[in-house]
């Protein structure tokens, strides 16, 4: 099923020795800081939340963070659920995917999906904005509310977008989940305070220093199974409004004059398939895919219509209205 | 704009890249990584620098940049030039303002390394976070103005940098290109810096001529300045030793954060390495108990591994079941850190709200967290002046040395030693707030030399001769609400039923124990403390204690419920309004409070915070003393 030939099952034995079995002398190197880093984060969360819970979207930056989770409680099991926060929207490899890993992780995977959403027929195709709003901002709020979560991992990282490279790696929202960029918390040293207030969460981002090409070769390095989509096939797509969709199932509403064309693309991030912008590629293997990440023009989110939305500030102003 | 977009990229290898993706990918593999702050104000071209060295280093992108072009038109500060400043400000108001209020982590890679920098803000009022970004650095890159050589805020940027232990300081003497690259306004600035550093402790630092706006020195030698042989910027920055290496190099300390327990069959230690490293078979100390045991196994998802070293996330399991937790610390047996509960600290306040000396407050260290309560400074620093000035207390911003007492002993190190084990965070119990960043200096001798007095006979002993539980009945309300009252016919029903009681009465305790004291907010926390220390030592008597005090503050009272056993606080909340105590007035001292006579009175002109959640509220309004004193018996004995 996977086009790189990584057995699912056996992620944990990498085929490149382990990263800290390259240890010849005393400086680590910048991916050993970094998962040193991420592991400590994601024990602190444990040590000090009620109730924490790993956000998991199935992407490449959640295939890290779960795999750091595995290895930061090993030989434990994660003490934490996974939870999906669905669109219903997502592409059908994602879902194939997240139901594997939640199985060989042995971790609870809890899928939510906004009632409200779910009624009103909410879909990217008719109700643009509003889609992201209801399905994903509003969706995480009514998850996290419904478990009682105060503690929340998500995969984001400092390097995506502007307003992220300035929010604390514990990150506080208000019991409306809103965020307050001008009145965060000091993180001094590796010291995070967890202490909430009433009603108060936190989310948390072990991966926050990472950039993208550190992910791709962390995963490269450590086996880290992911999405066949991010790995260039022959896939139905059609052209529209500059964008290379993906035609994932028979919900796909085609224009006039529309016609599904075959073309070899991979995806550069994952999100809901009518959303998600494809490239056109022949990387079938990872350091392909890598090769053509480095010497590419453009920024990953460049693909992702949501930040686009409400001018400069898009990602700052979702993110005080709750969105991860 | 188009001199900045012809600049050649020099960073990335894009050859390799093309060519030889594993060769790449192998090197990239094996970079170590610096992390380093900039300080400066925005005239000092920080921003631009940043903006400088994320470009060279190919890290924004064609979309990136075009969005940069157009708000640098809409509302750039370099005419139609590309304003990097608006590449790394990220909040609205930021942008907005042209000011950079909060640290925004950047990165950016070379052949040799990777690159996290922080872009701190230099105003004075953002301090705090020029500290918070500088507590993880590596290096400390101080941008001089070339036009204007060294200003008060390079002596505060460099003093705080060289305070939070930043070893590895360069001077980058900015905007060459606007003094016509002139050794003499270089060499000038440079022997200005130098007798200022040695003032202060900077024992070296590295200096170097730079355009971030024109690249000279950045990247490349800069044939504009024939006159300067050392390192380009990124050469050093690419050179320099991390702190990490350092660390390796000393003796093995891990403080264990969580313990690792899937079956019956394990049970492991996890933490990160602070300092030294460990291997199987190496005899290691737990702290602060001092149980020994030998190293078993170093667990990772990988396999076992033969050591562990500084800055590595690990699992480590002993030879024997030694009791170890989280906030304990693993250590070489041969060389374990101390243990103390008093110590000096240096402190950096990060709060609105100023620190009041002698209220309890969260401290964290490691992964030990304790009550601590500070002292008045002994001093402030003036960051500007570096001079020491007398202060009371420290405000937003303030820097300052002043002694500090734990409650539980604090297995530490010097921060000059030992950034992970001397380094902490203040919390505010009630908002929770991060308010300080310390450093501890030393440990005071009293704390080493006087060690708690084990008795033979123990509180559960005292208690059970008397039959009863030990309680603290705190009743807190304004004055005149009737506290004393109740809580007399509280302690006459107690002792009718032979109970063994004393009341503690705010007034009466002013007449002897605490006569020292008077109404300040700092002397009223003094007060209320040492009232705590003393029913919670006729607690262990198995005594139920009364106590009548205003205890105005939510934190006071915090504080001592902190100090009994669980379920052994009662918090009582005579709760009368303001105008209804006012006209009762019982000791007339309203009256003196409203005429002025009287300062600092509380629901005049100091503030009372009712509690939020006390175990009893009386409304005194709706109940009489004799029901409210039936109630609170009937709760306690039932």
């Amino acid at each position: 099923m996977l086009r790189c030939g990584i057995p699912l099952a056996s992620s944990a034995t990498a085929k490149f020795p382990a990263m800290s079995q390259l240890l010849d002398r005393q400086t680590l190197t910048h991916l050993e800081r970094l998962e040193s880093e991420a592991i400590h984060i994601m024990r602190e969360v444990v040590a000090e939340a009620t109730n924490p819970v790993m956000l998991y979207s199935v992407g490449k930056d959640s295939a890290v963070m779960l795999h750091l989770a595995r290895k930061a409680f090993y030989p434990s099991p994660p003490p934490f659920p996974l939870l999906h926060v669905d669109t219903t929207w997502k592409f059908k490899a994602m879902y194939e995917l997240r139901d594997k890993m939640a199985q060989t992780s042995g971790m609870d995977l809890l899928v939510y999906q906004n009632p409200e959403a779910q009624e009103r027929g909410i879909n990217p195709f008719d109700h643009g904005a509003l889609h992201t709003d209801m399905w994903k901002t509003e969706g995480l709020k009514q998850a996290l509310d419904k478990y009682g979560f105060d503690a929340a991992f998500g995969g984001a990282r400092r390097d995506e977008e502007k307003s992220r490279a300035k929010e604390r790696i514990f990150s506080f929202r208000t019991a409306s989940h809103g965020w307050d960029p001008k009145n965060q918390r000091p993180e001094l040293w590796n010291l995070y305070n967890a202490r909430k207030n009433k009603g108060e969460s936190i989310r948390v981002f072990p991966i926050s220093n990472w950039t993208e090409l550190d992910i791709w070769q962390y995963i490269h390095l450590n086996n880290v199974p992911i999405v066949p989509l991010y790995f260039a096939d022959k896939r139905p797509t059609v052209e529209r409004d500059g964008m290379l969709l993906m035609v994932d199932d028979e919900r796909f509403p085609l224009l006039p004059g529309e016609e599904p064309v075959m073309r070899s693309i991979r995806f550069r991030t994952l999100g809901c398939y009518p959303l998600t912008g494809a490239v056109e590629s022949e990387a079938k293997t990872l350091p392909q895919v890598i090769q053509e990440t480095l010497l590419t023009t453009t920024s990953e989110r460049q693909g992702r219509a949501i930040d686009k939305d409400a001018g400069g500030a898009g990602m700052e102003v979702k993110k005080q209205q709750g969105y991860f | 704009m188009s001199e900045v977009a012809n600049a050649e990229p020099v960073y990335v290898t894009d050859a390799l890249i093309a060519e030889d993706i594993d060769a790449y990918l192998d090197q990239h593999q094996h970079k170590t990584m610096l992390r380093f702050i900039t300080c400066g104000s925005v005239d000092d071209g920080k921003s631009t620098l940043i903006g400088r060295l994320l470009y060279d280093s190919k890290m924004i992108f064609e979309d990136q940049l075009a969005a940069l072009e157009n708000d640098s038109k809409k509302v750039g500060t370099q005419g139609q030039e590309i304003d990097f400043a608006l590449l790394v400000d990220g909040l609205a108001a930021e942008r907005e303002q042209g000011i950079t209020i909060d640290v925004a982590y950047r990165f950016f890679n070379t052949e040799k390394r990777k690159f996290i920098v922080a872009d701190c803000p230099g105003h004075e009022q953002y301090t705090r976070n020029m500290i918070t970004g500088a507590s993880t650095a590596d290096l400390a890159v101080i941008l001089i103005d070339a036009r204007k050589g060294v200003l008060v805020q390079t002596r505060r940027h460099s003093y705080l940098c060289h305070l939070i232990g930043i070893r590895n300081i360069v001077l980058a003497v900015n905007k060459m290109d606007l003094v016509d690259y002139d050794q003499q306004v270089f060499d000038a600035i440079v022997k200005d810096y130098a007798e200022f550093a040695r003032g202060i402790g900077i024992e070296n630092f590295t200096a170097m001529p730079i355009s971030g706006f024109k690249g000279d020195n950045i990247t490349t030698r800069s044939a504009n300045t024939p006159w300067y042989s050392g390192p380009t910027l990124v050469e050093h920055l690419e050179t320099v030793e991390v702190l990490s290496s350092v660390d390796a190099d000393k003796p093995f300390r891990m403080p264990v954060q969580w313990v690792n327990r899937p079956n019956l069959d394990f049970r492991g230690f996890s933490g990160l390495v602070a300092t030294g490293s460990v291997k199987p078979g190496d005899d290691i100390r737990v702290l602060p108990s001092g149980k020994t045991s030998k190293v078993t196994r170093v667990v990772t998802l990988d396999g076992d591994l033969e050591q562990a070293v500084a800055g590595q996330s690990v699992t480590i399991c002993l030879a024997d079941e030694v009791d170890c937790s989280r906030g304990d610390v693993i250590s070489l047996a041969d060389n374990p850190p101390q243990a103390a509960d008093q110590f000096e600290s240096t402190l950096v306040w990060l709060n609105d709200e100023a620190m009041i000396p002698g209220r309890a407050y969260w401290l964290k260290l490691a992964t030990q967290t304790v009550s601590a309560t500070v002292q008045q400074p002994k001093y402030v620093v003036n960051v500007n002046t570096m001079e020491h000035l007398a202060a009371k207390t420290l405000e937003l911003n303030a820097i300052g040395v002043a002694e500090l007492a734990t409650d539980k002993p604090l297995v530490f190190e010097a921060y000059a030693d030992n950034r992970t084990l001397g380094g902490f965070v203040l919390i505010d119990k009630i908002t929770n707030a991060t308010v300080a960043a310390g450093m501890l200096n030393f440990s005071l001798r009293r704390a080493q030399n006087v060690h708690w007095q084990a008795l033979d006979v123990s509180r559960e002993a005292h208690a059970a001769l008397k039959n009863q539980r030990p309680k603290v009945l705190w009743f807190t309300g304004l004055s005149g609400s009737g506290k004393s009252t109740i809580a007399n016919l509280v302690e006459k029903k107690l002792h009718a039923i032979g109970k063994h009681t004393f009341l503690l009465d705010g007034d009466n305790v002013r007449h002897g124990l605490n006569k020292d004291l008077g109404f300040t907010e700092a002397d009223r926390i003094e007060n209320i403390r040492r009232v705590g220390e003393v029913a919670k030592l006729m607690t262990d008597a198995g005594l139920i204690v009364l106590t009548a005090f205003i205890s105005p503050f939510r934190a006071e009272r915090e504080m001592v419920r902190s100090l009994m056993a669980d379920g052994e606080f009662v918090e009582v909340f005579i709760d009368t309004p303001l105008e209804v105590a006012e006209s009762r007035d019982v000791k007339g001292l309203y009256k003196k409070a409203r005429s002025g006579e009287l300062k600092n009175f509380t629901g005049i002109d100091s503030p009372y915070e009712a509690p939020e959640s006390a175990e009893v509220r009386v409304d005194t309004t709706a109940e009489s003393p004799e029901d409210a004193a039936e109630r609170i018996v009937a709760m306690l004995i039932g």
